[in-house]
């Protein structure tokens, strides 16, 4: 029923066009290539090896996406903690 | 003379990038510039036959390329309006025969005689389309208002800006104000503000585009319909002019007017 839909002013297909485009571009804009992301993956490690020793099988990163945001999410398992700080010797 | 280099890209096919140069290089040669519009898409040339000099080729951009003949021998000059040149494309041959350096090279050699060299770039966003935009300060970006044309699009912005294009500019093409007030097409805020680029052209669906390149005559010739004074007042914007958009309601031939125009084939 499209013709009632329009009398009271719901569903212009226009919006939905809109809609529909802003969030694909989201994807499109923010989507990384994968070997960015490995390259992304392993820089991070190296520099939370520093400070924490980490279960390094088992990262998870990736970009999650909701509504019109992305955020960048790690679960990264920390299986022991370094109590020293971090001199040039050890980076 | 230093010529300002334009590529007319779009990412999708098929919405307008051809008639665009057409009629942009015939309006810009309307108001006294000296323009050469250049075919880019090797293997799948249509901008002769839009502008109606396919039977006046000789010689092609491959052929300069490839030292077979000069630059100029490879020039068509049209004949119907003065400054005025296209470079067509070979037809036979594939997207790698020129590469970037050498699009770069022959729009040097141009940039010296020209006011203007437009590019028409070839669909996609692989090689064709890197060759075409190489040698280009500028760009125009054409989309339809549809989903998939406006998507790419942006891709193809993405692209442009990486490459340091420091004019990119958008022209809408084929907008219906019929289905826009219906609200069943995207309007221009709409494209606008998903793109976020500057607007230099909104051109609305008009038969007399497929009429004129049925004839192989840009439509700017002579016609007097909504695209055409689109395509003009575009050329006027690209000179720095300040040319306000249309309304919608100008935008088509309706009207008792424009009845009685179609009538007598005005």
């Amino acid at each position: 029923m499209a013709f009632l839909d329009r009398w009271f002013g719901r569903n212009k297909t226009k919006d939905e066009a809109k809609e529909r485009l802003q969030l694909v571009l989201i994807h499109d804009r923010t989507d990384l290539a994968p070997e960015l992301l490995e390259q992304l993956r392993a820089e991070l490690i190296k520099v939370i090896c520093n400070y924490l020793e980490v279960d390094d099988k088992k990262i998870e990163l990736g970009l999650e996406r909701e509504d019109r945001t992305v955020a960048l999410v790690a679960n990264i398992p920390v299986k022991n903690i370094k109590r020293y700080i971090p001199n040039a010797k050890n980076k | 003379m230093v010529a300002r280099t334009i590529v007319i890209t779009s990412g999708k096919g098929g919405v307008g990038k051809t008639t665009t140069t057409a009629n942009l290089a015939v309006e810009l040669a309307k108001i006294g510039k000296k323009v050469v519009a250049i075919d880019g898409d090797i293997g799948l040339r249509n901008l002769d036959v839009v502008m109606g000099l396919e039977n006046r080729i000789v010689y092609t951009l491959v052929d300069v390329v490839e030292g077979a003949c000069r630059l100029n021998q490879a020039l068509v000059r049209d004949k119907r309006i003065e400054n005025l040149y296209m470079l067509p494309a070979a037809q036979t041959r594939t997207k790698d025969a020129v590469t970037s350096e050498q699009m770069c090279e022959i729009c040097s050699m141009l940039s010296d005689e020209f006011d203007f060299i437009l590019i028409d770039s070839p669909a996609g966003i692989e090689s064709g389309f890197r060759n075409a935009a190489a040698p280009a300060q500028e760009a125009l970006v054409v989309t339809t208002p549809e989903v998939s044309a406006v998507r790419d699009a942006d891709r193809i912005i993405g692209l442009l800006e990486s490459m340091e294009k420091r004019g990119i500019s958008l022209v809408i093409n084929r907008l219906s104000p019929k289905m826009v007030k219906r609200g069943d097409m995207l309007d221009i805020s709409d494209v606008v503000e998903i793109l976020s680029i500057n607007l230099i052209g909104i051109v609305p669906e008009d038969e007399a585009v497929i009429t004129s390149t049925n004839r192989g005559e840009p439509l700017t010739f002579q016609a007097v319909g909504p695209a055409a004074r689109a395509f003009s007042n575009l050329a006027k914007r690209i000179l720095g002019e300040k040319v306000p958009f249309d309304e919608l309601e100008h935008m088509n031939n309706k009207g008792i007017l424009g009845h009685i125009k179609k009538l007598f084939g005005v």
